[in-house]
């Protein structure tokens, strides 16, 4: 009896402490998570201590003082470059850390080490993309530029440090949670980031997409909801502004100048079948704005410059704003964590911001491979070798999965038979400028250090991907805008990338790419200002050619540039109001065709106040207001009546953009696109404008919508809840998520105002990310994000931000050449060299 | 009652100091070695152990919470609301019985070693 009461009880101790030791599904092994001693409790930061310190660092040079703001913003001085970019690197581990690194995972396809197979198709698809690809051929070439690779390497040191001080206790809350330890940041990961950030913005094409409408609809209905360029286009440099250049000039994919234009001709001969897997595409609500007034529109006489990227908003905080010093420099702004330099910001001197270029940069061919083995593929007639790439998923709780990526001279094969639709026959492969070798970290270091326009400029010259519109401002009074990109030299007649790509002709692939100086740009501009919220960079004139289809905003821009225009008395107050402006200039263009078009005597009393309200709205999306969600549902009901063809979800097909649909509705009296396809009976326009109105109604009923990401038919779908029907903040209800979507680490019902297609471009998941207002007349920033210094949910300053962001609040920052500049310093840390 | 007392302080007291550096389960062996040094009733020794790691960590964690102002403890809370039933008391609980369990039967398991032995 002894005996086994001894024996229950030593398996009842050894099994708790294994149950409670291990990662038993979802939950976290709650021994590990819940002792204080390790666990969580350790992670509620004090909100009271905080004190100054000194502290010794390995690999520090000489001393680097630090002071941090009552918003936690390091004001960093340093005595040299190296200190700098390792104290940089220091700091955003001590306050990103879990942040930048399940970044990096989900970028190089990793995330099934930590959660799991759930994760591996995202994985492998990460991998088939390319993205460690194009991190690894980034990080090769910047090898070749000793002060990149010293500077890099000395951020990389600086997180370095930080982590191997680490214990187990002092892990963010997050690697507690699920389970494991962060590892070494290496220069790898630094281009991971950046290929993470290509991932989201550079993505905008459409080529299996409308290589399916063509096919399945003809060509001239793809005319007429496909255009290049629309009719009332406003775009980023003024139209009819004289090029100077020809659209001959080429460089060559080293970068190098070359005097040929394409060797041959793009032939653009497609496969006629339709084609099943297409990459989905994010939100297009990811965009921003960026403009700058020269001083002869400022009440101070010095220009004034603005940037709000918009991006899915998250927490930690998507940006990490930092105040670097050193001899020769004097930067403050947005640092992406993970990465060196400030991203978005101003110096002593000049300003930049910047927004989603969008251009096409990614463009598909079919593959024909000889045999099964695939170890080769058929190009003009012959035999070419495939390049193959075992990537290896080091799947948590199960054995290790192996998919071999295969590299043609396109890019690698995205969709093949082992990946994608299974019933898909196509092998599919992906050129994408963001696999090519590039330097853009040299960009930023030289922007950070700029003093004028030519330093801009020459700063710009390495930027490749993503392609974005620089917006530049100095304090010496000059303005300016530049497109910077790689962007593959495009023939005209064929309309080279806009459609799938027969490859087993290469007519059709990359040979030459624009010439940098060749990028649509514009210095100092009569109207007195330069803008840009991802409209078309160019009107038709310029001499290269690009695909317009639906990558392009037609509504913040035209918003943004009247009311600039209007104005000669601007100031920061001015810029403050214009980047929460929320007039919806769509709304404004739509509303009035889809009234003319309601049969009002088919409505009840209850929808008669409805349109009342409609009728009676100024185009406000404010949060308090009503007819914004009338609208809103309307619209969006509306278009799942028209679209409802690019719903398919077979085929991938793209809804044609607000812009062209509001027209379609206004000229376009009976189309076939007009019928429901999933109804008997056949709809006209009246009918499906007078139904989706009496849908509105419904939705709210029924207190949850399905909104349909927009406005790609194939993608994922927002569900909303607890619709309230009279105020458009709490129906749009805004969630700034955590990146494990843990909701307790989320911001929740975040209530302003703002819409897709507004210059407040927030919806309930995307939003500005960053709004920074530069005035060169008091020389300080005012900036605001809706997050915190701290990626510790357990930190009061996790997203101490949120609140001012929502009531579009700036704080203003604490700028300066010398420490006196932090006028309210929290606490002070000096690190110096351990010997 | 005083074997009792002395173990439970014993077991407390080790596993704090031990805790700083080794991880957690680390009461598990302490409670074990402890409850072979006390004779007690078997029911004794588990409470001796339970209750030492139960206090400790719960005193421990609530400390550190409290100049938290139990920010974290109040997500991390709504994290884990099936299994604490809501509230920062409950996960402290939750908390305190987690460790307590591991301990009180690791000690348990010491005091049957000591009666096999004894015979």
């Amino acid at each position: 009896m002894k005996y086994i009461k001894f024996i229950i009880s030593l398996t009842i101790t050894a099994l708790l402490v294994y149950a409670l030791n291990t990662n038993l599904g979802q939950a976290p092994p709650f021994g590990k998570f819940l002792n204080p001693f390790t666990g969580f409790w350790q992670n509620g930061e004090s909100l009271k201590n905080y004190s100054d310190a000194t502290y010794n660092l390995p690999g520090l040079k000489e001393e680097v003082t630090v002071y941090f703001d009552e918003r936690l913003v390091p004001h960093v001085f340093a005595k040299n470059d190296d200190d700098l970019y390792y104290m940089q690197g220091y700091l955003t581990a001590k306050y990103r850390l879990w942040q930048m690194e399940i970044q990096t995972h989900n970028a190089a396809g990793r995330v099934s080490e930590i959660v799991g197979e759930k994760a591996l198709e995202v994985d492998r698809l990460q991998r088939r993309i390319g993205m460690g690809y194009g991190a690894e051929n980034a990080e090769a070439y910047i090898s070749k530029d000793p002060q990149s690779k010293q500077l890099i390497k000395a951020y990389c040191d600086g997180v370095n440090a930080y982590i191997s001080a680490l214990s187990p206790k002092d892990y963010p809350v997050e690697y507690k949670l699920l389970d494991y330890a962060p590892e070494a940041w290496t220069p790898i990961k630094v281009g991971l980031l950046l290929k993470n950030m290509a991932n989201m913005l550079s993505v905008f094409e459409y080529d299996i997409e409308n290589h399916n409408f063509i096919s399945k609809y003809g060509e001239e209905a793809f005319r007429q909801l496909y255009p290049d360029f629309i009719a009332d286009e406003d775009p980023i440099i003024p139209k009819n502004t004289s090029w100077g250049f020809d659209g001959k000039a080429t460089t060559n994919l080293d970068g190098s100048p070359s005097d040929s234009t394409m060797k041959v001709t793009a032939l653009n001969t497609r496969p006629k079948d339709l084609i099943k897997n297409a990459l989905t595409k994010p939100d297009e609500i990811t965009g921003s704005n960026n403009w700058a007034v020269s001083g002869s529109k400022t009440v101070s006489g010095k220009p004034i410059l603005c940037n709000d990227p918009h991006l899915r908003l998250s927490l930690p905080s998507i940006w990490y704003e930092m105040h670097l010093v050193s001899p020769g420099m004097n930067v403050y702004g947005a640092t992406l964590p993970g990465s060196p330099a400030v991203i978005i910001g101003f110096n002593d001197s000049i300003a930049w911001g910047v927004t989603n270029g969008g251009r096409d940069v990614r463009d598909w061919y079919t593959v024909k491979f000889k045999d099964e083995s695939k170890s080769e593929y058929e190009v003009n007639g012959q035999w070419l070798k495939t390049t193959k790439k075992a990537e290896v998923y080091g799947v948590r709780g199960k054995a290790n999965i192996v998919d071999t990526v295969l590299y043609t001279k396109y890019g690698p094969v995205v969709f093949d038979d082992n990946f994608g639709t299974a019933d898909s026959k196509r092998n599919l492969a992906m050129s994408w400028t963001a696999h090519l070798p590039s330097n853009e970290f040299k960009t930023f270091y030289l922007m950070n250090r700029a003093k004028n326009y030519d330093d801009y400029l020459a700063a710009l010259e390495t930027y490749t991907c993503p392609a974005q519109n620089f917006v530049f401002a100095s304090r010496s009074g000059d303005i300016a805008i530049k497109e910077q990109g790689r962007f593959p030299i495009r023939e005209k007649q064929s309309e080279q990338g806009k459609f799938l790509s027969d490859g087993s002709n290469d007519a059709d692939s990359w040979q030459t790419f624009i010439p940098a100086a060749f990028n649509p740009t514009v210095k100092n501009p009569e109207r007195g200002f330069v803008s840009s919220a991802n409209q078309h960079p160019t009107d038709s004139t310029y001499p290269y050619y690009y695909p317009g289809v639906g990558v392009y905003e037609n509504y913040r821009n035209r918003r943004i540039n009247e009311l600039l225009s209007d104005s000669n008395k601007i100031d920061v107050a001015f810029m403050k109001r214009m980047q929460n402006d929320n007039f919806n200039l769509h709304a404004k263009e739509a509303l009035p065709v889809l009234l003319a078009l309601l049969d009002e005597t088919k409505l009840n009393v209850q929808e008669k106040k409805m349109l009342t309200a409609l009728r009676a709205w100024d185009f406000f999306n404010e949060a308090n207001a009503e007819a914004p969600v009338y609208f809103e549902i309307w619209w969006n009901e509306l278009r799942k009546m028209l679209w409802d063809e690019m719903l398919d979800k077979q085929y991938p097909l793209k809804q044609p953009n607000f812009y062209v649909t509001v027209k379609f509705l206004r000229d376009d009296s009976a189309s076939v696109f007009y019928d429901v396809q999933a109804t008997p009976t056949k709809e006209t326009r009246a009918h499906i404008v007078l139904q989706s109105f009496l849908n509105i109604k419904d939705t709210l009923a029924r207190k949850s919508f399905t909104e349909v990401s927009e406005p790609y038919g194939n993608d994922e779908t927002i569900v909303k809840n607890d619709l309230d029907a009279t105020n458009w903040g709490k129906y749009k209800d805004t969630k700034i998520a955590h990146l494990a979507g843990l909701d307790p680490f989320s911001s929740l019902h975040v209530i302003n105002g703002g819409n897709l297609g507004v210059v407040n471009a927030t919806n309930s998941t995307n939003g500005p990310s960053w709004r920074m207002i530069v005035d060169f007349g008091d020389m300080q920033g005012y900036v605001v994000y809706p997050g915190g210094q701290s990626g510790n949910p357990g930190s009061k300053f996790y997203n101490s931000m949120v609140d001012s962001w929502a009531k579009g609040e700036y704080y203003t920052t604490q700028f300066g050449g010398t420490p006196d500049a932090v006028k309210s310093k929290l606490f002070t840390s000096k690190f110096v060299p351990k010997k | 009652m005083k074997n009792f007392l002395f173990s439970l302080i014993l077991i407390a007291l080790l596993s704090f100091v031990t805790q700083l550096f080794l991880p957690w389960w680390v009461v598990a062996p302490i409670a074990f070695l402890v409850a072979l040094l006390f004779k007690q009733s078997g029911f004794a020794a588990f409470l001796s152990g339970f209750l030492a790691i139960f206090l400790l960590w719960v005193v421990y964690a609530f400390t550190l919470s409290s100049a938290n102002d139990h920010l974290l403890a109040g997500k991390v809370t709504e994290l884990l609301k099936q299994l604490t039933g809501g509230g920062v008391t409950g996960l402290l609980v939750f908390t305190g019985l987690v460790g307590g369990l591991v301990a009180g039967f690791a000690a348990l398991t010491g005091r049957m070693t000591m009666q096999m032995l004894d015979k």
